[in-house]
């Protein structure tokens, strides 16, 4: 992105000094109360004075306040310059303190062992090293990686109704509509109807369709492998009309120009498709395949309503196995940490395969 | 004699023929895909009216393999007969039902103006915060997208028990603002880059401040992406299930909550079951039919160029 404004404005500014030092004021001063409030709460609550404080709630206002002074400050300060400010800087201190402070916090709960009963004990890497003779943990990072390559499969069928959606039909509208409705659906609703009622083994509608087909004996959620792929069916059933949408999109911006130019020099509709449709579609495709990588990392909503993570582990996502691993022993430390890790991994994952989407996007000179 | 020189040829006449099949072809997949997608949906609704013989005998079409009943609605207290009269279940189902669409609604109004200010101001001006520029700090919020809820869960889950925020609507509310607000800040960047300056030009040179020529020129042209940027944290937050799961218990749960805790002791009753996910998923439904132009315009902001 470009330095400089894209809007120029020229202003005068006439700030007093006075103005700008009740600026300076307002904010130290709210840095006070701040400081003054969370002083006082520690204190208590390391058992020094008794303020009659039952919860941090008053830090958390004293903040809150010491943001709105910081906001205001800067059109006191800095004038028509703070107001431009004021554009972005509710939503970066939303986003600072809602994230930014918390994972500060997290690091500090990884490495301690704490089931929120009791006090937090530091107990340096031990989390760590436990982490890293968990089977399960492993497990459900090897799930993701499973997981996350379906995704190919899923691209080729949102592909294929793309251009299904994008061919000379009628009653686009409604096709587009009836694809598109799977994506509104809760997925804990989804994995309640559809995971437990229409593959209920004796009566669900498609276990009696399996049946019809031959399967004898068919079953869902019986073997690991096919386990996994009925989660994976069920999230790409909710997620395909994602990236639907979007090469939909893709397509419809080609020139039909193009496609008819091969058309008239002889290409054959499968040849047009691989040399001019699909390179010219590439970018889209990435940009569609990243999120859908991003969202899939967050899988976990079917998982813990339909198979709890079994058999054997072996639907496990790893954000399901955490959710277990808090709802059944508390234990909120080394939860936190295998979160941690998982963050770590991702940000390195997805920083890599940026990198090679940047190649793949590129135009191509 | 000689060979007719313009005539049609092999190809064209099989043109015709091929065409028809390739037509037909692209219908049939239409119509499965379409019955993939729709008959979930269906099946919903058909066993919220069905009893527990209906449900075990697998019936599928009304009136001709089972007679409708208000068996499942009944047990939420909305059918024609238990619909006037008092009912605890009805009065639980409409409080989650109310938790979801206040918490959705105002955290997706809420991001969706936290999210359109940011990307304005980060769409015309040039920001030096210590040593982040524009390019650094629109790649700050939009890398807020990647970040895996399991991350924040726990560490929020310490924190609000602190804050006494723990099954509240506000807790949920920042969170889900905290999740959606990347998405909207990709949908609005993309938008106002589409709006060229010189509206605001004209508007400064008439005496416009600022904030004056956003809010009266800039946020009425830039509405439709605003609503498309709304319904698309609206369907993401409505659904949202694994924050609501740990950080609510008893006040603040939502209906994805309700939904995923109806295991009664005698198995499960499909037709109250079936009830209660539709009413879940309806809403979404009409929104998906009515407003599918500003969804599609949300999800397809910033793919194309």
């Amino acid at each position: 992105m470009s330095q400089g404004d894209l809007l120029h404005v020229v202003t005068a500014d006439d700030i007093s000094d006075g103005r700008r030092r009740f600026g300076r004021a307002i904010v130290w001063g709210a840095a006070l109360v701040v400081a003054g409030v969370a002083a006082a709460q520690a204190a208590q609550q390391s058992g020094l004075a008794d303020f009659g404080f039952t919860t941090w709630r008053p830090t958390l206002y004293a903040y809150i306040l010491w943001a709105i002074c910081l906001c205001w400050s800067q059109v006191l300060i800095r004038g028509e310059q703070g107001k431009r400010t004021l554009f972005v800087l509710p939503a970066a201190l939303f986003v600072i303190s809602l994230t930014v402070f918390p994972l500060l916090f997290a690091i500090l709960i990884a490495l301690s062992n704490w089931n929120l009963s009791g006090t937090r004990q530091f107990n340096g890497f031990d989390n760590i090293r436990q982490m890293w003779s968990d089977p399960f943990y492993w497990n459900a990072l090897k799930n993701m990686v499973w997981y996350s390559l379906a995704i190919l499969v899923e691209y080729a069928i949102a592909f294929g109704l793309a251009l299904l959606l994008n061919a000379e039909i009628r009653a686009r509208k409604f096709f587009r509509v009836a694809f598109l409705l799977p994506l509104m659906l809760s997925p804990v609703a989804v994995s309640w109807m559809v995971g437990k009622s229409m593959l209920e083994l004796r009566f669900g509608p498609v276990a009696r369709f399996f049946r019809w087909l031959g399967w004898d004996s068919p079953s869902f959620f019986g073997s690991p492998e096919i386990a996994r792929l009925t989660i994976m069916i069920l999230d790409a059933w909710t997620f395909i009309p994602f990236m639907m949408i979007m090469i939909l999109a893709g397509l419809q911006a080609i020139p039909k120009e193009l496609t008819e130019a091969a058309r008239v020099d002889g290409a054959s509709p499968w040849r047009s498709f691989w040399e001019v449709t699909f390179p010219l579609m590439l970018p889209v495709s990435v940009t569609a395949v990243l999120i859908r990588i991003i969202f899939k990392l967050k899988l976990a909503d079917i998982v813990i309503n339909l198979t709890a993570g079994g058999p054997g582990g072996a639907t496990d996502t790893v954000t399901s196995f955490i959710f277990r691993e808090y709802r059944d022993r508390s234990n909120v430390g080394y939860g936190t940490l295998l979160a941690m890790v998982y963050l770590v991994i991702i940000i390195i994952v997805m920083t890599v395969l940026m990198k090679i989407a940047e190649r793949f996007t590129r135009p191509q000179t | 004699m000689s060979e007719r020189i313009f005539r049609d040829g092999e190809a064209d006449l099989s043109f015709r023929a091929g065409r028809f099949a390739g037509k037909t072809l692209i219908y049939l997949l239409l119509i499965a895909w379409a019955i993939v997608c729709l008959f979930p949906i269906y099946w919903t609704i058909t066993t919220s009216f069905k009893t527990a013989p209906n449900v075990m005998q697998g019936a599928l079409i009304p009136w001709i393999d089972y007679t409708p009943a208000w068996l499942g609605w009944r047990s939420l207290g909305l059918s024609p007969e238990t619909i006037g009269a008092e009912s605890t279940v009805r009065d639980e189902f409409m409080k989650r039902f109310y938790n979801s669409a206040i918490t959705s609604v105002v955290s997706s109004s809420l991001a969706v103006i936290l999210g359109s200010l940011a990307a304005y101001g980060l769409s015309r001006f040039s920001y030096r915060f210590g040593f982040m520029r524009n390019s650094d700090i629109s790649f700050f919020f939009l890398s807020q997208l990647i970040l895996p809820p399991v991350v924040l869960a726990l560490p929020f889950l310490v924190l609000y028990k602190q804050l006494a925020l723990l099954d509240t609507r506000i807790g949920l509310i920042m969170l889900y603002t905290l999740t959606v607000l990347p998405i909207v800040i990709w949908i609005m960047r993309d938008q106002f880059a589409s709006i060229p300056t010189e509206l605001e030009e004209a508007a400064l040179v008439d005496g416009l401040s600022i904030w004056g020529a956003f809010l009266a020129i800039i946020l009425p042209i830039a509405l439709p992406g605003m609503m498309a940027a709304f319904i698309l944290s609206l369907v993401l937050t409505w659904n949202e299930y694994f924050f609501a799961a740990l950080l609510t218990s008893t006040h603040a749960n939502t209906l994805p909550v309700m939904v995923a805790s109806q295991t009664g002791s005698q198995g499960i009753s499909w037709w109250s079951m079936a009830a209660l996910s539709f009413a879940a998923i309806v809403p979404l439904i009409v929104i998906g039919v009515l407003l599918e132009r500003y969804l599609i315009k949300g999800m397809t902001a910033g793919a194309v160029k």
